[in-house]
């Protein structure tokens, strides 16, 4: 007899951690972009994807840190009232 | 064919034809023979391993319990406090269901230090989730290394499981041993296939943090296995045994003249050499004794209650304590006994605690002529009042 | 929406802004999933693994606090004995409490075996996981839960164990340190230590924004000033001999006090009568400056 302990790979994604976000969220303009993918290295949750120009950061997951933000060298992300 | 040998190298050899995978142990008396003997037939190229060489016994028990979650048969071996300080290891190995099999070369523990037989180090991990073999002799200590292997690794189980051995009484003493033959042993012993593993094809997370919503039924699937899965495996592999290899392996406990025994010694290892000879002798006086040898200490074997209620006193003889009440294994009779009893109605035998052995101290056959006509509950045998007095 | 390259995904929870996730998630992305990862308990461990969920992609073994270099040993040496290792990278990851104090030895005995290991201690200079306790590698000054700032106490007493010496002393075939501002740089060391066989150590400061007092948003901004002040030279060893410094262009070099204005934990070295501890913290930069050479004129 067993007790169900051993996890399968990634079911965390069941757990949707947007519901953290309480003031703010990350707007990604698309405007300036110059697909240096900064965003997508310095989320701390790993909920930034995209390719070339364009990415995007699925709400589902984003606590609000304002990272992403902040990391931008165009100012093409910016925090918006939740 | 029966060979003149040391109880650890026996040991040794005989876990060579099981062919784990990797070892890892840490020098402390009385077991480094054993590890010793197996670094020895890998370097002669008997044996094919990894052998760990670490720094401390937790870390011994840590690089088992690593080797066995990516899929490997592993073994190692301990005694006293290399035991304890690998006991966190131990409940850890459990929990996560692995099937780490040791040999536990049971020694006094420190403080004072000691390095002579006793089984208080096993004791203290009793409670862990381990199955729990004890030897009488070194020929069985090397069967039931065989058959731990066997009942550890099975899909159902996957739970750690030590043989223990009386530190250098069976693994300092010599005996004629029959190592079994490579073709037996694989017949009997099929290659570890575990249920689940750490591969790159299968990526698992093993060890999550659990909460009191999911933690107590961890606790009760390894409650469960141990008093089914294992009590039935063990039995099981026992008979397996017998026949395959010609030589009686008694699974959870031995009988020793009880049929109609009125006095019941218990006990579990080497001790039972000597008592079987009291038995002898005082068979030959009339009285009308037995022993009952327990093997398989975890789980304890309820079973056992059928037999010693037949008696009218029980006389559980142990190297252990514990201090501040009674010895483990008399603990575990009178629970034993008075759950049956109570169950039934019928008459509660009087059970006697003699506590022998400690720190190596040896136990005569007249200790044991005499401790029979002693009526005290719980009883030292061969206490030196005279070591006793002033701390200094 | 998750990309499907990442290794270490999203559902986690640790704290918005945690430098670890982020570091871990860059570690693993970079291994690939060929990885088994051994944590020893933490943050992260906890933070990824809370039953029911799990972040990790790849095979992932949670044992105890000390013994992930002990776990690991074993974990390779069966890949050694299935004959598997070379496809198989083994990474064995600490925090700072779990690597340098009660996880040493047990680091210490895989390196001195030389097994095939890459091994990261994340520093975010406390046991942050019990509540921001300080450890082996808190520096001095600082304000932890078990060296608080009072009438009689600054913080803590002690600077910090040098890992990367003592990694270099087991003679690890590669030793780095890394930080999170610069994330290709950090993901590239890792590429770079699976490729070589043996003990590899890489050391990176793991901003902790509920332990540091600091903004989460300002995670990033943190590890950046930490390399800029000179106190987190970026550096690496092969096979013992620094082959790499990452220097500080003179005009960038910021002085250490921009450092602690970002942090609750330094608030208290800014006052006048802490200035003896500013002026230690100075020598400490002054010396990784003259070690290494970190200027760039």
């Amino acid at each position: 007899m067993f007790a169900k302990i051993i996890l399968p790979p990634a079911t965390g994604l069941n757990n949707k951690t947007g519901s953290w976000r309480v003031k703010k969220r990350p707007k990604f303009l698309h405007q300036n972009c110059t697909g240096c993918r900064q965003c997508y290295l310095s989320c701390p949750e790993g909920c930034i994807s995209g390719s070339k120009k364009e990415y995007n950061v699925d709400l589902d997951y984003c606590k609000g840190c304002g990272i992403c933000a902040n990391v931008c060298p165009v100012n093409d992300i910016i925090m918006e009232q939740e | 064919m029966k060979e003149f040998l040391e109880g650890a190298v026996a040991i040794a050899r005989t876990v060579a034809t099981c062919k784990p995978a990797v070892i890892s142990a840490y020098p402390i008396t009385p077991q480094t023979h054993i590890v010793e003997e197996l670094a020895s037939l890998i370097a002669n190229g008997k044996l094919k391993a990894e052998f760990i060489n670490v720094e401390s016994e937790h870390s011994a028990a840590s690089c088992v319990l690593g080797a066995s979650a990516t899929g490997v048969r592993v073994y190692s071996s301990t005694s006293s406090q290399g035991l304890l300080l690998m006991a966190e290891v131990l409940f850890n190995a459990a929990g996560l269901r692995l099937p780490v099999v040791m040999c536990c070369v049971n020694r006094a523990v420190s403080a004072p230090i000691n390095i002579w037989n006793d089984q208080q180090d096993i004791v203290t991990v009793r409670d862990a989730g381990l199955i729990l073999l004890f030897a009488e002799t070194i020929q069985e200590a090397c069967d039931l290394h065989i058959q731990a292997f066997k009942i550890a690794e099975d899909p159902n189980i996957m739970l750690p499981c030590l043989v223990n051995i009386d530190g250098f009484i069976l693994s300092h003493g010599y005996e004629p041993v029959e190592i079994p033959s490579q073709d037996l042993v694989d017949k009997f012993l099929p290659s570890y296939n575990p249920p689940y593993k750490l591969d790159v094809n299968n990526p698992l997370t093993f060890g999550p943090l659990v909460g009191p919503e999911w933690y107590l039924e961890t606790r009760y699937a390894i409650q469960e296995t141990l008093n089914n899965d294992v009590k039935k495996k063990i039995v099981e592999v026992a008979e397996e045994f017998t026949k395959l290899f010609g030589r009686k392996s008694y699974g959870l406990f031995e009988e020793y003249k009880t049929e109609d025994a009125e006095t019941i010694f218990v006990t579990m290892g080497s001790l039972a050499g000597v008592i079987k000879e009291v038995v002898d002798e005082l068979r030959e006086r009339g009285e009308k004794v037995g022993l009952l040898r327990i093997i398989t200490y975890r789980p304890f074997p309820e079973e056992v209650a059928k037999v010693l209620l037949k008696a009218k006193r029980i006389l559980v003889l142990e190297k252990c304590i514990s201090l501040g009440a009674k010895g483990p294994l008399c603990e575990d009779v009178i629970s034993v006994l008075y759950t049956q009893v109570s169950s039934n109605g019928s008459k509660l035998p009087t059970v006697q605690n003699f506590i022998c052995g400690l720190g190596g101290r040896d136990v005569s056959k007249e200790e044991l002529l005499e401790a029979y006509k002693d009526t005290t509950i719980l009883k030292f045998i061969g206490l030196k009042k005279e070591n006793l007095g002033s701390f200094i | 929406m998750i990309d499907e390259k990442i290794l270490l995904t999203p559902g986690h929870t640790g704290c918005a802004g945690c430098g670890q996730a982020l570091a871990a998630r860059l570690v693993i992305d970079a291994a690939g999933k060929n990885t088994i990862v051994v944590n020893n308990t933490g943050c992260l461990e906890v933070f990824t693994t809370g039953y029911p969920y799990t972040s990790w992609r790849v095979p992932f073994i949670h044992s105890l606090f000390e013994n992930a270099g002990a776990v690991a040993s074993g974990v390779e040496s069966a890949l050694n004995y299935l004959g598997i290792k070379d496809n198989v990278n083994v990474i064995a990851q600490a925090g700072d409490g779990g690597f340098a104090d009660i996880g040493l030895q047990a680091f210490s005995g895989l390196w001195e075996r030389g097994h095939d290991i890459l091994t990261i201690c994340y520093d975010n200079e406390a046991y942050m996981n019990t509540g921001i306790q300080r450890s082996g590698t808190t520096p001095t000054g600082t304000n932890t839960t078990t060296t608080p700032v009072g009438k009689d106490s600054i913080g803590n007493l002690r600077w910090k164990k040098n890992l990367v010496d003592i990694a270099l002393a087991h003679k690890c075939v590669y030793v780095a340190t890394a930080s999170i501002h610069l994330p290709i740089d950090l993901q590239n060391k890792v590429k770079k230590a699976l490729k070589m066989k043996g003990p590899k150590f890489i050391y990176i400061l793991a901003i902790c924004p509920l332990g540091w007092g600091s903004e989460p948003a300002k995670t990033i901004k943190v590890a950046e000033v930490a390399v800029k002040t000179g106190f987190w030279p970026l550096v690496e060893y092969e096979n013992g001999v620094l082959t790499k410094v990452r220097k500080i262009k003179k005009d960038e070099l910021l002085p250490i006090e921009e450092y602690f204005k970002l942090q609750k934990r330094f608030a208290h070295l800014l006052k006048e009568e802490n200035k003896h501890v500013v002026e230690m913290w100075k020598e400490k930069v002054k010396e990784n400056i003259e070690k290494y050479n970190l200027l760039e004129d």
